[in-house]
């Protein structure tokens, strides 16, 4: 079984390592397919270990070879297949083979093809790093990984500016909750003496709450930011600069689910401190809602689908803190399908309208593009939580289980934002695909996507549909062998029943309502004069709640204002001017002295006769100072230096 | 009458070998150069042998006789070079010797 491991981990690598040979040169369409065929690989090696798993009921421990061996430092590259990892490792590589296949035809016309697979690659390998090390330093290898090729992939089209900021944007924001990552791995290290899982959570409920409340605190601001959580969430709405297969596969599916991926990993951790799991819960029910009304309004469809993705983590992040976290990771899972199907739409839709991306613009599209209408509406049956699809089981999972604890202000909140999702996203699904066609006028031809890219998205599809009422229960089995195995169940049918179906009634309410209002004729592609447009609310949304323009106000310019004044004052002015100052008088000491250097022999016999005068004298100076050196020393005394 | 004793000696070298350093640093004729040179050697020749005397020692006089032997064969050579000089030039002045400025 180790060499399944090995090759699930390493597939990926190789066909990294592959694609980057032809980086620099045309597109070469066996580069697509020969990484893509790698990634495969790795997805049926994670799948006859996730058969292994299931089968045995254990899991696969491997240490590689020796990191770090310092003292009582050991760090080992170890790696581990338990139902967690395997869960993630699944969800990784079937999402990144279709993001593959798919991106063989998204990508057909970009120049950097090659560059692109070489990347996206690399991301799968560093994901799978980061799901499956069995100790926090592999993790965080893993994390900075991702965090890289999301950088590389954002920035993919690095001529444009605005790519350029996102990547960079992006890369920043995480580095800042990446130090908070450092920190509470360091606690971790500090007060257990390992970072193996194993034995550092062995290790933890002997220690004192306040030590693992910070622990708790510094690890999950590393979550934060590779999850884009409150108030690190900006850069996840801008990362969708970068090609739509990218935002499919790591600001849907999978990097931005690593954060809710430590959090279950650390459930012994946050077993112990349940005041920080209601914070975290809070804080995800927040993000939940905060997200869902800024979709409400957004006029680029990829934005309103970054902003659900940024709902749906919070979530899971309000089950996790709940301690419901299998309930977490089965939503991880569905979500991760219907959500990178719903990208993968999009991307369709983008391409058969040139990059554009206001569904205002677009209207009418079902005509022309039957099957991504199909897929696309689906998805967001799915991500509606409407019975019987993915989102149902594990959506409704996470209310029952807020409802079930009693914490009914983050029940309502998430309710409420069920109703929010179903809205916002059949919204763009009746402004792409339904109602007047609005962009035959501004020059667009749509036509539908290539047959491949279609067929590449339909296991997406059966799995978003399937695979809630289907695995709920083996998930369950399998998971809460190492997860708290807590079933939530509401006792009282009555109860059970009014709740299921009055959410599923609401969220028809929503989608209903959302069809109705951009389903009809007279939807115009707004220009600003609408009472709505003016309307406070709107502006407050469509800004984003003003947040990134704080930022940019109050942390970005006076950071930059502080950096010119350092740039100018100290670096300029002190470090410069004393390096420089030190090579001016080299030089300058040099410059008088080359007089010295005429040639004449005359001249130089008498420099020559200076210096031996000068070393004689100094011969001499020195001879005394030593003989008589007692003496000077006592007058020097005497003088009180 | 006062003896004549090491001090002597080693004014006489010193007085000597001054006026070989001045020689040195003040004389733009090459020949005299050389003979500057020559006086430098011989003071401290002179005290060699006189040290030698003093204390007994033969080393310093054997020393001497090596430091004599040395400046023959660097007067040797240096008039060589002065002669090939001499021809290509036809002078031996110090101050149009400059090719080696810096």
């Amino acid at each position: 079984m180790e060499m399944f491991l090995y090759i699930a981990l390493f597939a990926p690598l190789v066909g990294s390592l592959f694609a980057g040979l032809f980086g620099a040169s045309k597109k070469k369409l066996f580069v697509g397919i020969i990484s893509s065929f790698f990634i495969f690989v790795s997805f049926v090696a994670s799948s006859i270990l996730l058969s292994y798993v299931l089968k045995t009921g254990s899991s696969i421990q491997v240490e590689m070879m020796t990191w770090m061996a310092t003292g009582d430092l050991y760090i080992p590259f170890g790696f581990v297949v338990d139902q967690i990892s395997v869960t993630m490792m699944m969800v990784v590589t079937l999402v990144s083979t279709i993001v593959h296949v798919y991106a063989i035809g998204y990508m057909d016309h970009d120049k950097g093809f090659n560059r692109f697979f070489s990347y996206l690659s690399a991301f799968v390998f560093s994901m799978m790093i980061l799901v499956m090390s069995d100790n926090f330093a592999g993790l965080f290898i893993g994390w900075e990984g991702v965090g890289l090729c999301s950088w590389l992939l954002i920035g993919f089209w690095y001529h444009k500016e605005s790519a350029t900021w996102a990547a960079n944007e992006a890369f920043i924001m995480n580095r800042i909750a990446d130090l908070g990552m450092l920190i509470g791995i360091f606690l971790v290290y500090w007060n257990t003496g390992t970072l193996q899982y194993t034995e550092a959570f062995a290790a933890m409920p002997g220690l004192d709450t306040e030590t693992l409340t910070w622990i708790g605190i510094f690890l999950f601001i590393g979550a934060m930011g590779k999850s884009a959580q409150f108030p690190l969430h900006t850069w996840l709405a801008d990362a969708m600069e970068g090609p739509t297969p990218v935002s499919a596969l790591i600001h849907a599916a999978t990097m931005v689910t690593a954060g809710v991926y430590l959090v279950v990993r650390s459930n012994e951790l946050y077993a112990l401190i349940p005041h920080i799991g209601l914070f975290i819960a809070s804080l995800g029910a927040f993000v939940a809602i905060f997200a869902a009304t800024m979709a409400l309004v957004n006029r680029d469809i990829k934005r309103v689908i970054a902003y659900s993705t940024l709902s749906q983590l919070g979530y899971m992040f309000a089950a996790a803190g709940l301690g419901a976290y299998w309930v977490a990771l089965f939503h991880l899972m569905a979500h991760a399908f219907f959500k990178a199907l719903l990208f993968l739409g999009a991307g369709n839709v983008m391409h058969a309208m040139h990059d554009e991306l206001d569904p205002f613009k677009m209207g009418g599209l079902g005509k022309s593009m039957k099957t991504t209408m199909i897929l696309m509406t689906l998805a967001s049956v799915a991500l509606a939580g409407i019975f019987p699809l993915a989102g149902f089981f594990s959506k409704d999972l996470i209310l029952e289980v807020a409802f079930i604890d009693q914490h009914f202000i983050i029940y309502g909140v998430l309710l409420l934002t069920a109703g929010l999702t179903a809205f916002y996203s059949f919204r763009i699904i009746a402004l792409i695909f339904h109602g007047e066609d609005r962009h035959t006028a501004l020059g667009h031809h749509p036509h539908e996507a290539y047959k491949f890219m279609l067929w590449a998205m339909a296991p997406l599809l059966v799995l978003a549909i399937i695979s809630g009422f289907l695995f709920k229960g083996g998930f369950f089995e399998m998971v809460t062998q190492l997860l708290p195995a807590t079933e939530y169940h509401i006792d009282n049918a009555a109860t059970y029943w009014t709740i299921t179906i009055g959410t599923q009634i609401f969220v028809l309410l929503a989608i209903y309502f959302a069809y109705k209002k951009y389903m009809c004729k007279s939807i115009k592609i707004p220009d600003g004069t609408s009472a709505m447009e003016n309307s406070f609310k709107y502006k407050l949304l469509i800004n984003q709640y003003y947040i990134p323009h704080f930022y940019e106000e109050y942390l970005v310019k006076p950071y930059r204002a502080l950096s010119t004044i350092f740039w100018e004052k100290v670096d300029n002015k002190i470090v410069d001017a004393s390096v420089d100052g030190i090579a001016k008088i080299i030089y300058s000491s040099g410059e008088k002295t080359r007089g010295m250097q005429s040639g004449n022999l005359s001249t130089m016999l008498k420099w020559m006769v200076a210096g031996l005068v000068i070393l004689l004298s100094l011969a001499v100076v020195f001879g005394l100072a030593a003989r008589h050196s007692v003496e000077i020393t006592t007058i020097l005394s005497g003088l009180g230096v | 009458m006062m003896e004549i004793g090491l001090n002597h000696y080693l004014v006489l070298s010193t007085i000597l070998f001054c006026i070989g350093l001045v020689g040195v640093m003040r004389r733009k004729n090459l020949l005299m150069l050389f003979f500057a040179t020559e006086i430098l050697l011989n003071s401290v020749n002179i005290a060699f042998a006189a040290i030698s005397h003093f204390h007994g020692d033969l080393t310093g006089q054997m020393f001497a006789f090596f430091v004599i032997a040395i400046a023959a064969s660097e007067v040797a050579v240096g008039l060589g070079l002065l002669i090939v000089w001499h021809k290509r030039h036809n002078n031996i002045d110090l101050d149009t010797m400059s090719t080696m400025k810096g």
